[in-house]
């Protein structure tokens, strides 16, 4: 029997720890690639000063810095740690809901959002590397108290059941309608290998991204209105 | 007040109910109080009941308006965290939080363990932490330092029975054999044997299986004061019993059943792990409590894992034998399970074939290991079960050369049976299976080779009054709400509610909003055992019903109408003189009242036609005996429920069933590290789950039937439909190559060993 000091055993890394221990210049280097020249040209003060002022230039944090994102067309400023997740901002900072965290390290797609059109894990993404970039969520699909098409084929079709995986669902098919001409069932269970049901609905998923995509603006809209009805297609044919 | 007359002088009723299915149909007779509705039954006319409705919360869940427990942000809430053991056996020796408590946003750490308690595995909690953020309750984890001695752990059964194993709990490792009902002994056994036609004696395994629900176990709580003064605890839960979460968190505070309100509106899932008042809803509580603040508590993944239930193991060794024409005479299994640290496990090998002359006996023997504890998982038993036993019967019926369906059908006195089992031939086109296996038309000639394989499942209808009530508000405006307390896990509860009540009271389903989820509201079951189903189906009927009698009773004397001589029709409120008014008018002349009523349910009647349910299901498999990769190619589920509300949710559940099936059939497995303890795949990318790429065509049929056990005659269906899919899957693999794959997950790698064994290539 030896006793024994947990603390001496190897710590998992953390988002944290990696940005402070190995990767804070080289995250921060591909931060800057990638986000803060658009930063520039928008004219944001999206990234705090004294961050800039840092020994090591093109540093972000560890401390919280100040950013705006542009959520379902909106822009959102907040103060997020580097190592928060665009996931954690969205759900934890802009009550912003939908995008679930299941897994939280890029396995299920719970927490799928689109970010300049392109499908992205949230849990998998900073959220200062979204800086600049246009974010969609399901909350925005579709004006509040109205259901995009896609959002009504998976009512229409039971494509749910707790529907903790649902909102994931919705971006994958609704960006593989904006992608896909003629999207059959075949197309439609490809663009959902990377997001899991614990319930058993990908049947009625491949189901509901048909009729989407056949019915499309023609659904009867969930406010009543028919206004939202084929918000989940734009962009596409 | 005259009209009010029936109400006071409720006289007994016999209602003669038609049940049964087409071409089984038996009269029953049951006695109601005239102001009781008439049980469902084959001759009830209905307006919307056995139609394929979306569910009503479907878009809600589309647009990601549905706010689960994850999702609640009160202001100024905090998040929470457990720190976990990380020896499998020892104790705990100090726990130091100064550290955690140093860092900044760091509001409370508090010790979970008890010094005195042995660690039994990795996985336990003995701190928790309260931050500002989530991304805080990293650090502080992480600052918590933990002494552990560590000693000897066991983290499987093979290990956990050699003579020399350390210790889990307080006795020996494996109990002391249960022995099953009607079991004769040994000797009476190996007689039977003796005399039979066809034997086998074969060891089957299955894995241990998470629940996995994607909403991790949680609580949000704020403990705050009411409008009084008075202390009072809000709690979002996610849960399959907000009742029993209330109870339990009475007990843990010291607070009365007023004083608690769980909410429950959604639920991500749960499969049977999440009942009663957890460690995060009683720490989310405490830290509440003495934070001032409201605090989130939810697992993460891993610890979702390790420490929340899991579907025991199995080992199960079994002889049976049968006479040359499929008659079994005799069944003997022994099997051993374990529930990691919980003595609860064990296969339990579910028998639906039980002629009469078969000697039985099953001992089971549940084992201690230093995992975490098992808990009850959709079906209970039944899956590990059933994987042997549906092999047992086709390996019989190969032996004589016997079609294993004509085999079952001499074994198995459930009535809706035959025809499940002629339609469902019918579905996988049965004519194409080769009977002999292996090689043949269907298998072909290359490496990839198709089969046909088959099982049965039967279970218990169970729920019942046991308090559940459930209240209806009828508005002016013609809304109808309806109301009880208990959840919806995802099987469509909230839709069947309201869907029964709307039917019986005869409103049109559009003017139907359902409430759940609220301790506020009146009793509801929990979810577990398939009750949900039965129990609110039939409260919905009986108050729906009550509520219409209610309403026509006010509405009489408004419209200058004798209450008797009206009735609601399909949407419409009409006379005996041939009046009709429309639901919406009608309601307008309720002026500002409302007509509320609360309805408790009644008692289930003994005289049904079948107090089970039951299911076949059908497989098509490929097998590429190159690599052992297993395709399941198409499944056909044919499943009896009594009366079928709402044929989108059954369909739904019946998916869900066989999708879990094959997830369990292909895919998952718990792996424990020997040497260890520890699970080595807390995730869900190594522990894997059924995904899109991995679905086949699967066929649902509602086998329509009229049980009047309960006055909508419906039975539970979230259980049986997960129990026959891996059995049906191996029988088509065993049919493909001609060689059996005896171990959960059928995994390419056991495959391809079975096809080297069978080659004599084995060592
Ligand atoms: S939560 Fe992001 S992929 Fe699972
Ligand atoms: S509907 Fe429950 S996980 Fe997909």
């Amino acid at each position: 029997m030896k006793s024994q000091d947990e603390s001496k055993e190897p710590q998992p890394l953390s988002r944290r720890r990696f940005l402070q221990g190995v990767g804070i210049h080289s995250v921060g280097a591909v931060a800057m690639a990638t986000t803060l020249p658009k930063v520039a040209l928008a004219g944001e003060p999206s990234v705090d000063a004294s961050a800039l002022q840092d020994p090591a230039p093109n540093t972000l944090g560890p401390d919280a810095v100040e950013v705006t994102l542009q959520v379902n067309g909106e822009a959102r400023k907040l103060q997020v740690e580097p190592r928060v997740t665009l996931l954690d901002a969205l759900r934890e900072r802009l009550d912003l809901t939908a995008a679930k965290k299941v897994c939280d390290r890029g396995t299920c797609g719970a927490c799928t959002v689109l970010v300049d059109g392109e499908l992205r894990y949230s849990c998998m993404t900073l959220a200062v590397e979204c800086v600049g970039s246009k974010i969609e969520t399901v909350e925005g699909l579709a004006p509040a108290g109205q259901a995009s098409a896609v959002s009504e084929a998976f009512a229409q079709c039971d494509a749910l059941q707790c529907g903790f995986c649902t909102p994931g669902f919705v971006m994958t098919i609704t960006h593989h309608l904006r992608n896909e001409k003629s999207p059959t069932l075949e197309s439609a269970k490809r663009a959902c290998q990377g997001n899991l049901c614990r319930c058993g609905t990908y049947n009625r998923v491949f189901e509901a991204a048909v009729l989407a995509a056949t019915k499309g603006a023609g659904l009867p809209s969930g406010g009543g209105t028919g206004a939202g009805a084929g918000a989940g297609l734009k962009g596409g044919n | 007040m005259a009209s009010n007359s029936r109400k006071n002088v409720a006289l007994d009723r016999e209602d003669v109910l038609k049940l049964g299915f087409a071409g089984n149909v038996v009269e029953k007779r049951v006695t109601r109080k005239d102001d009781e509705v008439r049980p469902w039954d084959l001759e009830t006319k209905f307006q919307y009941v056995g139609t394929r409705v979306p569910r009503f919360d479907g878009l809600a869940k589309a647009t990601g308006r549905a706010k689960y427990t994850y999702d609640v942000n009160l202001p100024g809430m905090l998040y929470a965290r457990f720190v976990r053991t990380t020896v499998a056996a020892g104790t705990v020796k100090e726990i130091d939080l100064s550290k955690a408590l140093a860092l900044p946003g760091v509001k409370a750490a508090e010790q979970v363990w008890d010094l005195k308690n042995p660690v039994r595995y990795a996985g336990q909690a003995v701190a928790v932490v309260c931050c500002e953020t989530s991304e805080q309750c990293d650090d502080a984890v992480r600052a918590v330092k933990v002494q552990y001695e560590r000693k000897p752990h066991v983290v499987t059964v093979e290990d956990a029975i050699k003579d020399d194993a350390p210790q889990v709990g307080n006795r020996k490792n494996a109990t002391e054999p249960q022995i099953g009902r009607n079991a004769v002994d040994v000797e009476e056994i190996d007689a039977a044997l003796k005399t039979a036609a066809a034997t086998v004696d074969v060891t089957y395994r299955t894995q241990v299986q998470t629940h996995t629900a994607l909403e991790t176990h949680g609580t949000v709580a704020h403990f705050t004061k009411d409008a009084t003064g008075a202390e009072k605890l809000y709690v979002w839960a996610s849960t399959q019993g907000t009742f029993t979460v209330r109870e339990g968190l009475c007990r843990a505070l010291k607070l009365e059943a007023n004083q608690v309100e769980v909410i429950s509106e959604f639920v991500g899932g749960g499969f049977g792990a999440k009942f009663g008042a957890d460690e995060t809803a009683i720490w989310a509580a405490r830290l509440s409590k003495k934070t001032g603040a409201p605090v989130k508590l939810m697992l993460t993944r891993k610890e979702e894992h390790l420490c929340t239930g899991n579907r025991p193991d199995s080992v199960q060794h079994v002889r049976a034998g049968c006479d040359k024409d499929g008659n079994l005479v005799a069944w003997h299994v022994r099997n051993w399970g374990t529930g990691g640290v919980v003595p609860n496990a064990g296969a339990r090998n579910p028998m639906i074939y039980t002629p009469r002359g078969m000697k039985t006996r099953k001992e089971e023997f549940a084992v201690l290991t230093n995992c975490g504890p098992q808990a009850a998982m959709r079906a209970p038993a039944h899956p590990q079960g059933a994987f042997a036993n549906e092999q047992v019967v086709d390996e019989l019926a190969e032996k004589l050369g016997m079609d294993p369906i004509a085999f079952r059908l001499k074994n198995d006195s459930y009535k809706q049976r035959p025809a499940q089992y002629e339609l469902g031939k019918k579905l996988i086109g049965w004519e194409r299976r080769n009977p002999k296996g292996g090689d043949g038309p269907l298998a072909g000639t290359g490496a990839r080779k198709r089969g046909l394989g088959v099982a049965a499942a039967t279970w218990g209808v169970n729920g019942g009054a046991d308090g559940t009530a459930v209240a209806i508000v009828i508005s002016p405006d013609g809304t109808v709400e309806v109301r009880n307390g208990c959840q919806d896990i995802g099987t469509g509860t909230r839709t069947l509610l309201g869907l029964t009540a709307g039917e019986a009271l005869g409103c049109p389903k559009e003017k139907i909003r359902v409430r759940l989820g609220h301790t506020t509201d009146p009793f509801g079951p929990a979810s577990g055992g398939s009750v949900t189903g039965p129990t609110l189906s039939a409260a919905g009927v009986e108050a729906g019903h009550a509520a219409k009698l209610a309403f026509l009773r006010k509405l009489g004397p408004k419209l200058g109408v004798e209450a008797s001589s009206l009735d609601v029709v399909a949407g419409k409120v009409t006379s005996k003189d041939g009046k009709s008014w429309s639901w919406d008018d009608a309601c307008r002349q309720l002026g500002v009242e409302s007509v509320e009523i609360t309805h408790t349910r009644g008692e289930n009647f003994d005289a049904g036609f079948q107090g089970t349910v039951g299911g076949v299901q059908l497989a098509e498999v490929e097998v590429d005996t190159e690599t052992g990769f297993v395709r399941v190619i198409k499944v056909v589920a044919i499943q009896d429920a009594g009366t079928v509300i709402n044929r989108l949710t059954f369909e739904s559940q019946v998916l869900g069933g066989v999708i879990q099936g094959i997830s369990y059939a292909l895919y998952e497995n718990r792996w424990m590290d020997r040497r260890s303890g520890f699970m080595l795949n807390p995730n869900i990318e190594s522990y894997k789950i059924a995904g899109a790429a991995d679905m086949p065509e699967i066929v649902t049929v509602a086998f329509d039937l009229a049980n009047g056990l309960n006055s909508a005659g419906v039975s539970g269906l979230g259980e049986p439909t997960v129990i026959p899919t891996a059995p049906a899957i191996a029988n088509a693999i065993a049919n493909a190559t001609g060689v059996r794959v005896r171990e959960l997950p059928m995994t390419p790698d056991r495959v391809l060993a079975a096809l080297a064994a069978a080659k004599g290539g084995a060592k």
